[in-house]
């Protein structure tokens, strides 16, 4: 191990030369995987923020029966820019940023494989979000009609003000920016590892990461086609979803989630990832079942092409069809829990500790489960027919993101940040985030199953009394989670100003450059790494064939 | 980086840029693919696509079972137009021939070019609901403030499975003056 940091040192010194341009330029023209890295999660954090305040707007709103704060068109929209936001310019963003990072000091390259792209298409990325978030600020309103984007809805002038052909164009931005971010992580894993990595001895955050890649190149530009079928019905007097001229607004569902469901995946692949690089180090062991975990990973990926109208059981489809969907979906749960096993059997007799990262791992663990099998509950089409389109779904799905994706997301801010940084994060803040986090999530998601077992409809700005002491309980987490990320961000900016001012050393974690080669790398990681390549891989697959 | 690696980069991409833009043309592949699957009943739509004329023959009239049809009227949007059936429902014997008008009047005080579309509930049945005579089948030209009287003239197929004693059939014109009709 220490040949390869010598090795590195000895290039370091060759490059000192070489840091990052000054002012502000540095950041508008960079290529560095790692300043590109960082301004997608900056963003990433700034949008987190941004969608957060639309949940507090909807949460309160929610807090009691009637109409209080906002007019319930505009309760429409903000549930509709929430989750747009979170999903396109929050959580999948979030994984670009760890994914320009991590990939190249994770397998040994210098940079990402086409760096002038890599810069563009996070440009783009903050055109498509500033774009979307101008409709906010027209006549009519932002998009009100779901994030689905349902037509014949959203296609009527109540719902869609002016803004249509703005949200329909800023997917258009997004759709590309993620394309190319797809198109280069692929070709930096295929073309840059270090000589000596072969595929099977690649960090599972870089196998989730080239998996959730090709899962963007199949069904961005497919969610693109569709959203422009519904700018050419609403403008160009095309009929691929009006009824009058041929069309079928039911077409559009089976294409949205033809996207939709790959979707979800790509938000929770690299969310796996993550978990698989972080339990091991904390367990003090390797990962248990590597290439289970890999062959998992993409099994689930290839169920999401074949599942998506699970979303659509109430859509109407032949008794043949929804006992496919049913049984195709049930599926998934198989790979899925080949990973929640195996992530507790790697834990198992393992000399864990409970730093912040591995506490939120932890969660992530259990509560992602439980999201699972609500899931599950759901995909049984005749109880669907109880849950769809009520705060199960709610609670369904935000289990799956929030303690899930979100935590994940949070816990590779810690376990990474000193790497990144040099500087050690404040550990009790870091507690104190993890325990209100996880203990409002709870009251904030878990009273939704309730509510929706009950019959309370999801979208809507007001609801029949019975519902109210759920709904204030779920409030009253949800502006205790909303205000405990305050936390985070604290500590992120505490962090990059020299944090706890205790010198973190290469590893940050105990036995850390067993796991992965970033932790061989010096702490702060210099602005170059990796410009001769690894001679040694420590990987999940060396440690478990000893 | 050494050259070959630049190379294989930008091959790479490409060929994962074509996949993307494929995709793309997938998208709308998905458009007749989804009218093959509909005709082949693997999907099943409630607005039948073969709302055809189907010539009128003469059934064995079903006397022991009596069927309620329920008729619904709608305006798709801004429709500017007032329509309305005869009846909100009659009771029918499968195998017999039934006439129900409907009435739609033009509020405006130009030509409206509108297409009413029809759709059943439940789904299943609108292959045994067949139409002899229907303004369904084709879009209609109204003069200012005109009002037709459109006839529709039907049977049930006397086949019709025996758990269905209601069938809900519900039409909604669509204002089509502005629309380029794909036939």
């Amino acid at each position: 191990m220490s040949a390869v940091v010598d090795e590195h040192d000895h290039h370091a010194d060759d490059h000192h030369d070489h840091g990052p341009a000054k002012g502000i330029l540095r950041w508008i023209v960079t290529t560095n995987h790692k300043d590109i890295g960082t301004m997608y999660l900056v963003f990433a954090l700034a949008m987190f923020f941004v969608g957060g305040a639309m949940a507090m707007v909807i949460r309160a709103e929610l807090f009691e029966p009637g109409l209080q704060f906002v007019d319930p068109a505009f309760f429409n929209s903000m549930t509709t820019m929430h989750a747009l936001v979170m999903v396109f310019g929050a959580v999948m963003p979030a994984f670009v940023g760890l994914a320009n990072w991590q990939i190249p000091l994770m397998i040994g390259a210098a940079d990402m494989a086409l760096p002038r792209m890599n810069n563009m298409s996070f440009w783009l990325l903050v055109a498509g979000v500033l774009l979307l978030a101008s409709t906010l600020f027209m006549e009519g309103g932002a998009p009100n009609g779901g994030w689905t984007l349902y037509p014949p809805l959203v296609l009527q002038p109540i719902t869609v003000g002016k803004a249509l052909p703005f949200a329909v164009f800023s997917v258009h931005l997004l759709g590309i920016s993620s394309i190319m971010g797809a198109i280069n992580i692929i070709a930096t894993i295929t073309n840059m590892r270090a000589p000596s990595m072969r595929m099977m001895d690649m960090p599972l955050f870089v196998w989730t990461w080239l998996i959730t890649g090709f899962l963007l190149i199949a069904v961005m530009p497919v969610f693109a086609g569709a959203v422009t079928m519904l700018l050419t019905d609403k403008f160009f007097h095309t009929s691929f979803f009006n009824a009058a001229g041929g069309g079928d607004p039911v077409l559009y569902e089976h294409i949205f989630w033809f996207f939709g469901h790959p979707e979800v995946y790509i938000m929770i692949l690299p969310t796996f990832g993550v978990a698989s690089t972080i339990i091991p180090i904390f367990a003090r062991k390797p990962l248990f079942g590597y290439a289970s975990m890999v062959w998992a990973t993409g099994a689930i990926a290839f169920l999401a092409f074949i599942v998506w109208a699970h979303h659509m059981f109430t859509a109407g489809m032949p008794l043949a069809g929804e006992l496919y969907f049913m049984y195709a979906t049930m599926i998934i749960a198989i790979p899925t829990g080949v990973k929640v096993f195996n992530w507790t059997a790697t834990m198992w007799d393992g000399a864990m500790t409970f730093e912040t990262p591995m506490l939120f791992s932890i969660a992530f663990v259990v509560l992602f489960t439980m999201g699972g099998f609500t899931g599950l509950m759901m995909s049984i089409a005749p109880s669907d027919f109880q849950y769809h389109d009520t705060y199960f779904i709610v609670a369904h799905f935000h289990y799956t993101l929030v303690p899930a994706s979100i935590f994940m997301l949070m816990a590779a801010g810690y376990f990474w940040l000193p790497k990144w940084t040099g500087h050690m994060y404040n550990e009790k803040i870091g507690q104190l985030h993890f325990w209100l986090s996880a203990i409002s999530v709870n009251i904030l998601f878990f009273p939704q199953h309730f509510l929706g077992l009950a019959g309370m409809p999801r979208r809507i700005p007001d609801y029949a009394v019975q519902f109210a002491d759920w709904n204030m309980i779920s409030s009253i987490g949800g502006f205790i989670f909303g205000a405990s990320q305050l936390l985070f961000l604290y500590i992120v900016i505490d962090t990059v100003r020299g944090g706890t001012g205790e010198k973190v050393t290469d590893e940050v974690w105990e036995d850390a450059a067993k796991h992965g080669l970033e932790w061989t790398l010096p702490s702060p990681v210099p602005y170059h790494t990796w410009t001769t390549p690894p001679t040694i891989v420590p990987t999940e697959h060396v440690l478990d064939s000893h | 980086m050494s050259e070959s690696v630049g190379k294989k980069n930008a091959k790479l991409a490409r060929t994962l840029l074509i996949i993307a833009v494929a995709m793309f043309g997938f998208g709308y592949a998905l458009v007749p693919i989804y009218d093959v699957l509909c005709e082949w009943k693997w999907i099943e739509r409630d607005r039948p696509d073969d709302i055809k004329k189907v010539p009128e023959v003469a059934y064995e009239v079903d006397l022991s079972r009596e069927i309620t049809v329920e008729f619904i009227t709608m305006l798709n949007e801004s429709t500017p137009m007032e329509f309305r059936a005869e009846k909100k429902q009659i009771k029918v014997h499968p195998g017999e021939y039934n006439t129900v008008n409907f009435y739609a009047t033009n509020k405006t005080n130009k030509d409206l070019l509108a297409r009413a579309i029809p759709s059943f509930s439940p789904a299943v049945i609108s292959g045994y609901f067949e139409k002899i005579m229907c303004f369904c089948f084709d879009e209609q030209i109204f003069k200012p403030q005109e009002t037709k009287t459109l006839p529709m003239r039907f049977t049930i197929n006397p086949k019709i499975p025996k758990e269905y004693n209601t069938i809900t059939l519900s039409y909604t014109y669509f204002d089509n003056t502005e629309k380029s009709v794909k036939k």
